[in-house]
């Protein structure tokens, strides 16, 4: 694995501004302002599987397409392959699609139900002219879609007579066809049950060996990052609050957001071995939220700096990162609780 | 690498599902039926009409219809003030209404489509220039500007179509509109624009197939409703021109003998409550059918 | 002691215009007073189903076929529309998956919570002035019990105005309102986060020792049932196929499919090493096959499972549907 970043993020901001009436602008309302991602700055090197990890609402799928440019971004820079995304016209736009690409988490909404099998997945291949002729794009098509584990007599069905694994075989052959470098995936397998959630990891980690491909991997599943990605991001109400190889941040976890979050998943090994962090409360409103440290409204640890001061991300050595002013005071909560 | 078995189901498109519902509601079906014949009289007019429908006979005039004393089975359902075959004129009327309901339909339903997509797809400019004039035609009483247009175009078939059309369009738009509002935010629209498919595209092929069915129950519908306006309009005399054979114009015709001669207004008053009440029967049929909001 | 509930060989059908679709097939529950009791299962697999057929919830194109559902002693299958929903409510209580939509949005928690505790609370004061003060009473204690902060004021809030853990909690709360002897939680944490899922199942075992009730817990996680289950029933195509002792059904599997659950449960710890997940999908429920419905996608198949098999007992508090449970499980 080469220590070079494919895609660069960084500080990458999305807001989303409510739409306002015109009798509140003449009253000279502020509209308001959900703040999905802010100040987000990461790097995804070529080969590996970057986890991004966060509760609903957190912002993780918003940023994953902010870096595709499907959401506009508010401010901030996305550099893929050292050209800058952000600023591209819409042609080379889409020229850049055809190397980067997204798996979807929902397999019933990702697939145009009036459409076949053989039209999905030969999209890719008729927009940016791939195929040379009409067998070549039905044999392209034919050889992804049984490399992906369906048959080629299945081609010319629709997606309603597909069952979830097999539907989200289907998106995943449709990212896959144009040899792209780089893949978003949107909770690829959240949506599925536990044996074909495995089924789909695997295929997707077998594709990436023989493809050479680099995934943005987002999940709510820490047991699921924790198998297959090579770092991992943990996000928080729009912001990376730790982040580093997979085994310094799951096994030993420096921000307490993080380590209440590796305590809340019920492990089948050793049930109730972990001492348990009980968060109160819920995720605050991206409308509104919290002053100084985000995660302050929440945290056991929290101190009167929390609430005023913003922490600013520290190096831990090692590529981890974490963003807590508690850092360097030798607590963790899953001593003390 | 994994084995996936054969799925057993045997392959069925949206489309066959939702005619399979279709055909087993009756009465929309025999509606449909009804229609359809309607549609054959129009083409087959020639064939099937007893007389020649602008044949004036003077002998026979305001002759009643078979059944009623004075009548004879050859007029099956009498004659009108000039001595022409109502039943005649019936069948040659129905080409009038259908062709002008079909035309009208196809203009505003096209016309509708471009606009709605434009307008909930692009959003911005284009979707407050496209809802602010449908919002202004809305406000405009339909048949009095189709009368003024026609005081203003002259007659013809052409005229009555563009009159009618002109306020048409504004139904299947703000259809078309709302399900492109709904539909543009499908994640395999979003696909659409991750794999680098142009508006263009998604508009026409991704979004298009996807809200066709609505806006074709809705046009259907409203077909009917623009059969009365052009009837309304030929019986003000301000569409198709005499001596051809129009629905609303006979309708008016027989206003003045309507107490002593009930059938020259009755008839083809009939066959406009038949034919209307006939696609609006079969319209809701194919809304059960193939609109998804109401299947359960 | 008696079982609290025990259901024997229910038979539940679906017609659908492809064909009969067998749901539940020959399916026996027991479920101990006091207890926790895990259902795992993946979508088909006839877990929910059970449960709906438990509470009289199964409508068209539905019907029980077959089986006996004896609670309490009395076989509700036999009790009319009104007794049964004098047990549903006040002696078993549901709880569904998506909290947002099996509560009225147009309805206040307060109004909700009362409706259930006009119905079945008999210990309520008969003047109207003082009926309406206790079930206020009730109402707010039944919503701190849950964990809802400032309880009296919230009642009159609408669902929309929760989040979605405070939701799960109103739902759970509402379920509890009679003290019921058996709660049936339908994957009461699967659309839920992690952090808040915790809260909810601490929330559901805890009361569970305070008010000695018997629990069900419906759901696809292993991990769920490992830390919140005394014993688990693994049920597969419509059939249970292994049921026990929660630690040693995950220390040590009869049937493969629960080894094959187990073993596609990625985490940490297997990092870098294949997961083994179980290969193709689901028999379809229309067109069963003859032989053990695992049989397609077994790793330990053989000629013997040509032949289906009952579940059987393969240990003391044991039983598995496998002709190889019990000889010879690594």
């Amino acid at each position: 694995m080469s220590t070079e970043p494919l895609l660069k993020v960084e500080n990458l901001t999305k807001h989303y501004v409510g739409r306002l009436s015109l009798a509140q602008r003449l009253a000279r309302e502020k509209p308001s302002v959900v703040r999905a991602v802010s100040d987000v700055s990461l790097e995804v090197r070529k080969g590996e599987i970057l986890g991004l990890i966060g509760e609903s609402g957190c912002g993780k799928s918003t940023l994953g397409r902010a870096i595709l440019r499907l959401h506009e971004p508010t401010s901030g820079r996305v550099t893929f392959d050292g050209q800058e995304v952000t600023t591209l016209d819409p042609m080379a736009l889409k020229d850049i699609r055809r190397r980067m690409q997204i798996i979807f988490q929902d397999p019933y909404a990702s697939l145009n139900p009036r459409r076949t099998v053989a039209e999905i997945v030969g999209l890719p291949l008729k927009l940016h002219d791939l195929a040379t002729s009409a067998d070549d794009l039905r044999a392209k098509v034919i050889a992804i879609i049984e490399r992906i584990g369906l048959k080629a007599n299945q081609l010319d069905r629709y997606p309603h007579q597909f069952s979830g694994g097999q539907r989200q075989r289907i998106g995943i052959a449709r990212a896959l066809i144009s040899n792209p470098d780089f893949i978003v995936c949107d909770e690829p397998v959240s949506a599925l049950d536990v044996s074909i959630q495995a089924q789909i990891i695997e295929l997707l980690l077998e594709l990436k060996r023989e493809m050479g491909l680099t995934y943005l991997f987002i999940s709510h599943d820490i047991s699921v990052i924790g198998y297959l990605a090579d770092r991992v991001a943990v996000m928080y109400l729009g912001e990376i609050v730790e982040m580093g190889p997979v085994d310094a941040v799951l096994s030993a976890p420096r921000h307490p957001y993080t380590q209440s979050l590796m305590s809340a998943v019920p492990d089948v090994d050793h049930p109730g071995h972990a001492q348990r962090v009980r968060l109160t409360g819920d995720l605050p409103s991206p409308l509104d939220p919290p002053s100084g440290c985000k995660f302050h409204t929440r945290c056991p640890l929290a101190v009167d700096r929390c609430r005023s001061e913003a922490p600013i991300s520290e190096d831990l050595g090692g590529g981890h990162r974490a963003a807590c002013h508690r850092l360097h005071e030798k607590l963790s909560l899953l001593e003390t609780a | 690498m994994t084995n996936v078995a054969e799925i057993s189901r045997p392959p069925e498109t949206i489309f066959q599902q939702n005619l399979r519902n279709f055909m087993g509601n009756r009465l929309a079906v025999a509606s449909t039926a009804v229609v359809f014949l309607f549609i054959l009289l129009a083409i087959f007019a020639p064939l099937i009409a007893p007389h020649d429908p602008n044949t004036t006979d003077l002998f026979r005039r305001l002759q009643p219809p078979a059944w009623v004393e004075g009548g004879e089975w050859s007029y099956l359902l009498g004659c009108d003030q000039l001595g022409r075959d109502i039943l005649s004129r019936i069948i040659y009327g129905a080409r009038i209404s259908i062709f002008i309901g079909a035309a009208v339909i196809l203009v505003a339903t096209t016309i509708g489509i471009i606009a709605g997509l434009s307008a909930g797809y692009l959003r911005g400019w284009v979707d407050v220039v496209i809802s602010r004039l449908v919002d202004i035609l809305l406000g405009f009483p339909y048949l009095i500007f189709a009368i003024g247009l026609m005081a203003m175009m002259g007659p013809g078939l052409i005229n009555i179509i563009l009159a009618l059309a002109y306020k048409e369009w504004v139904i299947p738009c703000r259809v078309v509109r709302g399900e492109t509002l709904a539909t543009r935010e499908q994640e395999y629209v979003e696909a659409a624009r991750a794999l680098g498919a142009s508006r263009k595209h998604i508009m026409i092929k991704e979004i298009l197939p996807n809200i066709l069915s609505p806006v074709v129950v809705v046009s259907t519908i409203r077909m009917a409703h623009v059969i009365i306006l052009e009837a309304s309009l030929s019986f003000l005399g301000l569409g198709v021109q005499p001596p051809t054979a129009s629905w609303g114009s006979m309708v008016s015709d027989g206003r003045a003998f309507i107490l002593e001669s009930w059938w020259v207004s009755t008839f083809p008053g009939l066959a406009i409550l038949l034919l209307v009440l006939a696609i609006n029967v079969a319209g809701q049929g194919l809304r059960d059918a193939f609109d998804p909001r109401f299947h359960e | 002691m008696s079982a609290l509930l025990d259901v024997k060989g229910l038979r539940t059908v679906f017609e659908t215009r492809a064909g009969t679709v067998c749901a539940v097939d020959g399916v026996d529950v027991e479920v101990r007073r006091g207890e926790c009791l895990g259902i795992v299962g993946e979508s088909g697999s006839g877990k929910s189903v059970t449960f709906a057929s438990v509470m009289g919830l199964v409508r068209s194109p539905g019907r029980i076929d077959a089986g006996e559902i004896l609670f309490d002693g009395r076989d509700l299958r036999k009790l009319s529309q009104k007794e049964l929903r004098a047990v549903r409510g006040r002696d078993i209580a549901m709880t569904m998956q998506d909290a947002l939509t099996a509560l009225n949005p147009a309805l206040t928690v307060g109004v909700q919570l009362a409706e259930v505790l006009e119905a079945h609370d008999e210990t309520l004061p008969r003047g109207r002035r003082a009926r309406t003060r206790a079930i206020r009473e009730r109402s707010a204690e039944i919503l701190g019990l849950v964990g809802i902060p400032s309880p009296d004021s919230r009642l009159s809030q609408y669902p929309h105005e929760f989040s979605g853990g405070m939701r799960q909690r109103i739902m759970i709360a509402i379920a509890l309102a009679c003290r019921p002897k058996l709660l049936i939680a339908d994957e009461p944490t699967t659309a839920l986060d992690v952090t808040i899922q915790a809260q909810v199942l601490e929330l559901i075992s805890d009361i569970r020792a305070k008010l000695g009730m018997s629990v069900v817990l419906i759901t696809h996680d292993l991990g769920v049932v490992a830390e919140h289950c005394d014993r688990v029933m693994v049920m597969y195509a419509g059939q249970v196929v292994e049921e026990g002792p929660t630690t040693e059904v995950i220390g040590s599997p009869s049937h493969p499919y629960t080894r094959g659950l187990l073993g596609s449960i990625p985490r940490l710890a297997l990092r870098g090493q294949p997961i083994h997940p179980i290969e193709g999908q689901v028999p379809d429920l229309i067109d069963l096959p003859a032989q053990c419905r695992f049989y397609s996608r077994c790793a330990d198949r053989t000629d013997a499972c040509l032949t289906p098999i009952a579940v059987r007992q393969v240990g003391p508090h044991r039983k598995a549907r496998c002709i190889l449970a019990g000889e010879d499980t690594q």
